[in-house]
């Protein structure tokens, strides 16, 4: 409760009787109640005059449309889609689209950024200034045309599916994309999944033994090789004992395209590439900036302890920079998610490019474009949600 | 600084429908006004919605002056309001934007190469006046693939604009051929036909029309052939908002007055002696007898302009698409009534 002082108030016996408006509490309420009520009323001058807009206009409105069948094929699509399902099912297939780009994009773009921010800050010459040529080129040209860098001026310049270029076992490279050998696994394969899992369950087991073991003796214990022989070991030995119950799929020539494999698609690749090298350049900065940020007492009180630079890097530097780096990095995932609706530009098709198709089938712009902002706001707020929690838990701890 | 780079990404979406979705939203384009006929006329111009580039269709040319058949169709309209055809101005709009622009008001008319389909005449608002041109969907590949039909095609990358009726058209002919595909699809005219020529897709497919038109825009046309099979019914036309019985009058009419002038014999070049003409026909296409323009809000000798601006229907087609020109595009179908085609205008009477 605020108390305002009446300029000949000698003292504070009881409330000053003030006017209404003259209470700073309940004018702040008032001017909170009358902006909520202009606010919720614009929105719903906005609502309703757009449903009167496009009654007037005999367009059709809803969301009922989202049930009605597509009719239009997707060619690129994680889970199962034909143009028999719904437009419903169709906005979710661009959307689990968007999701790749950007989960796959953000991890790229987080360890080239990781890669080159250090580098700009590393002793030899030659890293720091490519770094530097790196950082300073990506930063400086729209990604739009990064992507079509890649997309119009290397990958379709690349020979026909005919002539494709070979990369040994089974990978190869044409202007349809690449193309690579498909696993196909028999039932026994699960034997291997098992000891996959069982290698990685003890190699935590090992690990935090030896991080026991640390505390009470200040005695190291590698653990790498273990944990070579554990996750990736294991699960050999194992193969070879199940009588290897994998094949291979080899993409085959046909007529027109190669067929079977797997193959990644030169728009795939292209917004891949260009999303991630792009953003890059900025995450790296970033890097660079966080690292400076942490005082150069640090690293050479490290030093005096006898730590290596690599693991005053890792234990000392990288935790401490961290909190710098978070809070920025947070809005580079945000606009590399965002800028993957450039996708539409190069045909792949995302949450835009799906949409956009059934905006036109159906006329229903509004609804299409509130699904757009709904999506892309839910994905940014929930990325903000997560980086914020990480950030939290990296803070440094005041002891 | 960050923020603002990243912003690359909405500036599509923001540049296409979003500005077209908020003009919905807000109510502020002329879907709520009837009278489009009069806020043209106080304009001082038509502003009329075309194509982004198709040669012999809509095109600007080397002195940005548009020209093609559909721009033709364009400049008669606003020949009939204003008796000048240059009184006309032009908003490219790609195969995504064009419904949203006339449905907001951004354009007066729709005149580009778009298909008369049932949902367009109902639930997108919109209404078509006419067909000026009678086509239908083909595909075009590069000679040295070998193919001779499009039943050859299964297992092919095709290349396809989105926001088209092409799209579904496509999927429905290779589920009924029980064949595979798999389609590349692109937003605009351009990108499409880039990915094509540099060897992305084995096939190219849209209206048979901007197959021709495209061809030529390609890198070597001759290196590419259209393939025999029609796979569908494009008839193409003009199109304006529903709920202005007037305006759309002056666009139907204009395209049957073009029709009714080619049928009669009336042309750019003799539109003045057939006003003496002894034809009870010609006297009241052109206003000699009667006052059919009054009766659409226009002048009595309304067709005399539009065919002084731009000629007759049959001028217009061979001047932009038709043997003569680049595209030569034979009649067919476009042909009239009386020599075999299907084009038919209404009579004035
Ligand atoms: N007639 C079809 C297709 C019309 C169409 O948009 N065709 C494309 C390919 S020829 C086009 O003109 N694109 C030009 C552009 O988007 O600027 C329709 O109405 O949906």
């Amino acid at each position: 409760m605020a108390h305002p002082i009446a300029e000949d108030a000698p003292l504070r016996t009881a409330e000053p009787r003030v006017s209404f408006l003259n209470d700073p509490v309940k004018r702040g309420l008032l001017v909170q109640f009358v902006l909520l009520v202009l606010v919720v009323g614009f929105f719903a001058w906005i609502v309703t005059n757009t449903a009167e807009n496009l009654q007037r206009a005999n367009i059709a409105s809803g969301f009922g449309f989202l049930d009605y069948r597509a009719g239009f094929d997707i060619a690129q699509s994680v889970v199962p889609y034909s143009q028999d399902a719904s437009y419903g099912y169709a906005l979710l297939v661009g959307f689990i689209n968007t999701l790749v780009v950007a989960v796959l994009g953000v991890v790229i773009a987080s360890f080239i950024g990781l890669l080159v921010g250090i580098g700009r800050l590393s002793s030899n010459w030659l890293v720091r200034q490519i770094s530097t040529a790196y950082v300073e080129t990506f930063r400086n040209i729209p990604p739009l045309l990064v992507i079509f860098f890649w997309y119009f001026g290397v990958l379709a310049v690349l020979p026909q599916p005919r002539d494709a270029l070979s990369l040994g076992f089974g990978f190869s490279l044409s202007n349809r994309g690449m193309f690579t050998p498909r696993p196909l696994f028999e039932p026994a394969f699960w034997v291997v999944v098992a000891g996959f899992a069982v290698g990685i369950a003890m190699t935590v087991a090992f690990s935090a033994w030896a991080r026991r073991k640390q505390m009470r003796t200040g005695q190291q214990t590698r653990v790498l090789p273990a944990a070579l022989a554990l996750i990736v070991g294991l699960p050999l030995v194992l193969f070879v004992l199940a009588g290897s119950p994998m094949s291979l799929e080899f993409p085959q020539q046909t007529r027109f395209n190669l067929v079977g494999g797997l193959q990644v698609k030169p728009e795939f690749i292209a917004l891949m590439l260009a999303l991630s090298i792009y953003t890059a350049a900025f995450i790296a900065e970033i890097v660079r900036a966080g690292i400076l940020a942490v005082s150069h007492g640090q690293t050479e009180a490290a030093h005096s302890l006898g730590l290596r630079p690599g693991p005053t890097l890792r234990l000392i530097v990288i935790p401490q920079a961290l909190r710098v780096i978070i809070p920025p990095l947070t809005s580079q995932y945000l606009n590399l998610t965002k800028n993957s609706s450039l996708a539409v530009a190069i045909g792949y098709p995302d949450l835009v490019s799906v949409g956009g198709t059934i905006l036109n089938q159906t006329g229903q712009a509004v609804e299409i474009v509130i699904i757009w902002m709904a999506v892309y706001l839910g994905i940014s707020l929930a990325t903000s949600l997560f980086m914020n929690w990480f950030n939290r838990r990296v803070a440094l701890v005041e002891r | 600084m960050f923020g603002q780079l990243g912003k690359q990404g909405w500036l599509i979406m923001k540049a296409t429908s979003l500005p077209l979705a908020l003009g919905l939203v807000l109510g502020l384009g002329a879907a709520a006004h009837a009278a489009t006929l009069d806020d043209v006329k106080a304009k001082g111009f038509l502003q009329c919605g075309a194509n982004t580039g198709l040669p012999g269709f809509a095109a600007p040319d080397n002195a940005g002056n548009w020209t093609g058949f559909d721009v033709d169709y364009c400049r008669a309209v606003a020949a009939a309001i204003f008796g000048d055809p240059s009184k006309v101005k032009f908003t490219p709009l790609s195969a995504k934007e064009r419904f949203t622009a006339l449905q907001s008001g951004e354009v007066d008319v729709l005149i580009r190469n778009t298909t008369w389909t049932m949902s367009r005449d109902t639930s997108l608002g919109l209404k078509f006046a006419g067909v000026n041109y009678y086509d239908g969907q083909g595909f075009m590949v590069r000679k040295d693939l070998g193919v001779s039909s499009a039943l050859e095609l299964s297992g092919a990358s095709i290349c396809v604009q989105t926001g088209t009726t092409t799209e579904l058209n496509l999927a429905d002919y290779f589920r009924a051929n029980k064949m595979d595909y798999n389609p590349v699809v692109f937003e605009k005219l351009d990108e499409t036909n880039s990915a094509y020529d540099s060897g992305r897709c084995d096939a190219l497919t849209t209206d048979a029309s901007g197959l021709y038109a495209t061809r030529l825009t390609m890198k070597s046309p001759g290196d590419h052939m259209v393939l025999p099979e029609i796979i569908s019914k494009e008839p193409l036309g003009p199109v304006v908002r529903q709920g202005d019985d007037q305006w759309f009058n002056v666009v139907k009419w204009t395209h049957f007055a073009l029709l009714d002038a080619e049928e009669l014999g009336v042309t750019q070049a003799n539109v003045e002696e057939m006003k003496t003409s002894d034809n009870p026909e010609i006297k009241r296409l052109l206003g000699v007898d009667g006052t059919f323009g009054q009766a659409i809000g226009l002048s009595n000798d309304w067709v005399v302009n539009i065919i002084k601006g731009v000629g007759n229907y049959g001028e217009i087609f061979e001047r932009n698409i038709g043997t003569s020109s680049p595209l030569e595009i034979e009649r067919g179908l476009n042909a009239l009534w009386t020599d075999g085609g299907i084009q038919y205008g209404m009579p004035v009477r």
